[in-house]
């Protein structure tokens, strides 16, 4: 108890020697943390936000969903970004931490199956996806590819990426123990493109160069349903709109109760015309006018 | 009489201020030691301890059934570090024996500090030059898809294990005393012999020692292996196989799980047992260390 007395005297002169520095005075650091297949799109969101409005301070950071979901609960976060939904443990958390989360769709993605561009195979149905990374398929030749081993990519458990795919495509069943886990999506796609039987999940945004053509070396995979149903590509904006693509997902960005007139001015920044735009332009897709009502609700 | 006092004081003075410092880094070293195991405990609560070191499954946020067993992480460690050490000892040995027998002084005073330098290089910079540089090189000489595993992460390892190896051992040779090599060589032993016969095994203690901190530096050693190996979780095969080691582990799933959970408590399960190792292996390099010292005198 005493070490948390101490620890607290040490934070409030921390605090006040900051805060009445002359450099820190004028600015509050808006802090935002989570998801890595965010962290670009954020971080070009923020620049365009602090360009357009002089005075204002962002910090964006990745480390997974999982981090900043983390984070928020802890306080130590103003925004944590997330690409899957909270678990029922992280909310218990929450409450029993008197955080009160409030969730904002920005923008969807278009999970992506990719294969090095050497694979013969075009188009996969969800459950052989999930079955390749439930390690039952280790043989391309199995879903109709070259004979190859299968060499199966992924992310970390604190992923939200990780989490949805597990989710979703593997029914909620434990993924192969054979999965090499990357740091992010950018390092999926560097393995990939250098390993012949190599499969990888990214978001739709970190397919593309600067110039936006898609990467050299990869190919994505059109992703149907079941095995009745037709295959949809990633790379269509109707094809995510119309809910074709089967392994679509919103983008979330949480805050801790009502959020300040900071944390609202970048959140309708994002959500707004401009914002959307910037989410288009980085390959993600624009969200829907049920988000936009759903996210007007939670700014007040 | 007044100023003797005073010398007296400023003496007491001295000697328990560096009595102090003594004992804060002993302090430090029983507050790790008490947070781990205080943290670790509440997890055996829920993990058996036979499933925690027994098996090779690791899968804390699986949704079928959390399971929290270290073994492949404990075999994919060591895994590594024996790698390390079968290209470190080899060529440390090598260069320590040609620094301190063959080479001239100004070569010796030139190369040593170089290679002193190596230890400095930051080892995110070592795991990068892994991703970039040797992973490719590896996957094409074995013909896998990629060289993201254990042998990516022994060569980096030995690399960075290097310094210490040969700055100590090195020493150590130096060391030996100059009539031992005089005495192998009036008897007509060539230099070769000398070497390895005379001045080699007198050195051994210290020789050991440095290999033993040097593999203490690579148990240890976290962002370059978290880089280089792959990280899947499961057993490794062989120095093929892509592997995950216990500090990456620790590393990837500190930042994103939940506080106070049997995970969360898991980890510091991992970080008692990464402790007791290095704790050991450091201990047995100071005990032949002290050994050498004391034969000397």
């Amino acid at each position: 108890m005493n070490f948390k007395k101490t620890l607290w005297a040490a934070t409030l002169a921390l605090g006040l020697a900051v805060g009445s520095g002359p450099v820190f005075a004028q600015k509050k650091m808006i802090q935002v943390k989570g998801s890595d297949t965010m962290v670009n799109l954020v971080q070009i969101l923020a620049e365009e936000f602090m360009n357009k409005n002089p005075g204002s301070a962002l910090a964006i950071m990745g480390g997974g969903s999982g981090t900043g979901i983390t984070a928020i609960i802890n306080g130590t976060c103003d925004i944590a970004t997330h690409s899957r939904e909270w678990k029922q443990k992280e909310l218990d958390l929450a409450w029993e931490k008197g955080v009160k989360p409030r969730f904002f769709v920005v923008a969807v993605d278009g999970l992506s199956i990719i294969v090095h561009e050497k694979n013969p195979i075009e188009k996969m149905t969800m459950p052989q996806v999930g079955s390749l990374y439930k390690g039952e398929i280790k043989n391309w030749k199995v879903v109709g590819g070259p004979d190859k081993a299968v060499s199966l990519y992924g992310r970390q458990s604190n992923s939200g990426t990780y989490a949805f795919l597990q989710e979703h495509v593997l029914g909620n069943k434990n993924y192969s123990l054979d999965v090499k886990e990357m740091n992010g999506n950018a390092q999926i796609i560097e393995s990939v493109i250098q390993d012949e039987g190599g499969i990888g999940y990214v978001g739709v945004g970190y397919l593309f160069d600067q110039n936006g053509k898609i990467r050299k070396g990869i190919k994505v995979l059109n992703v149907s349903k079941d095995a009745s149903s037709e295959a949809f590509s990633p790379l269509d904006k109707q094809n995510i709109d119309s809910g074709k693509y089967p392994i679509s997902r919103p983008l979330y960005e949480a805050t801790n109760g009502k959020p300040n007139a900071a944390v609202a001015g970048f959140l309708t920044f994002e959500t707004g015309p401009e914002g959307q735009e910037i989410v288009a332009r980085e390959g993600f897709f624009a969200i829907s006018e049920a988000h936009k009502i759903q996210n007007a609700k939670n700014l007040k | 009489m007044k100023k003797k006092k005073s010398s007296r004081f400023k003496e007491q003075a001295i000697r328990s201020f560096f009595f102090t410092c003594g004992i804060l880094a002993i302090l430090a070293l029983a507050g790790i030691f008490i947070i781990l195991l205080t943290m670790a405990f509440p997890a055996f609560k829920d993990i058996s301890l036979k499933e925690f070191l027994g098996s090779g499954r690791w899968d804390p946020t699986s949704p079928e059934k959390a399971e929290y067993g270290i073994l492949s992480m404990i075999v994919s460690t060591l895994l590594v570090t024996a790698g390390a050490l079968l290209f470190a000892v080899p060529i440390g040995l090598g260069v320590a024996s040609y620094l301190s027998d063959v080479a001239h002084w100004r070569v010796r005073e030139v190369v040593k500090p170089l290679i002193e330098v190596l230890a400095a290089i930051p080892s995110v910079v070592v795991g990068f030059l892994g991703i970039v540089l040797f992973a490719p090189f590896l996957g094409r000489l074995f013909h896998l898809g990629n060289g993201l595993n254990a042998l990516n992460g022994s060569v980096l390892l030995a690399i960075m294990a290097l310094p210490t190896i040969i700055s100590l051992s090195e020493d150590s040779l130096n060391a030996v005393p100059s009539f031992y090599a005089e005495a192998s060589l009036a008897l007509g032993g060539s230099r070769w012999q000398t070497l390895v016969r005379v001045k080699i095994p007198a050195a051994l203690s210290g020789i050991i020692a440095s290999i033993m901190l040097g593999m203490g530096r690579a148990i240890g050693e976290t962002m370059t292996v978290l880089m280089a190996t792959g990280n899947a979780r499961s057993f490794p095969h062989g120095l093929l196989s892509s592997v995950r080691t216990m500090t990456a582990d620790i590393a990837i799933e500190i930042g994103g799980v939940p506080y106070y959970t049997t995970h969360y408590y898991a980890l510091f399960g991992i970080g008692l047992v990464l402790f007791l190792m290095t704790f050991a292996v450091n201990m047995v390099a100071d005990i032949i260390l002290n050994k050498y010292q004391q034969r000397e005198r």
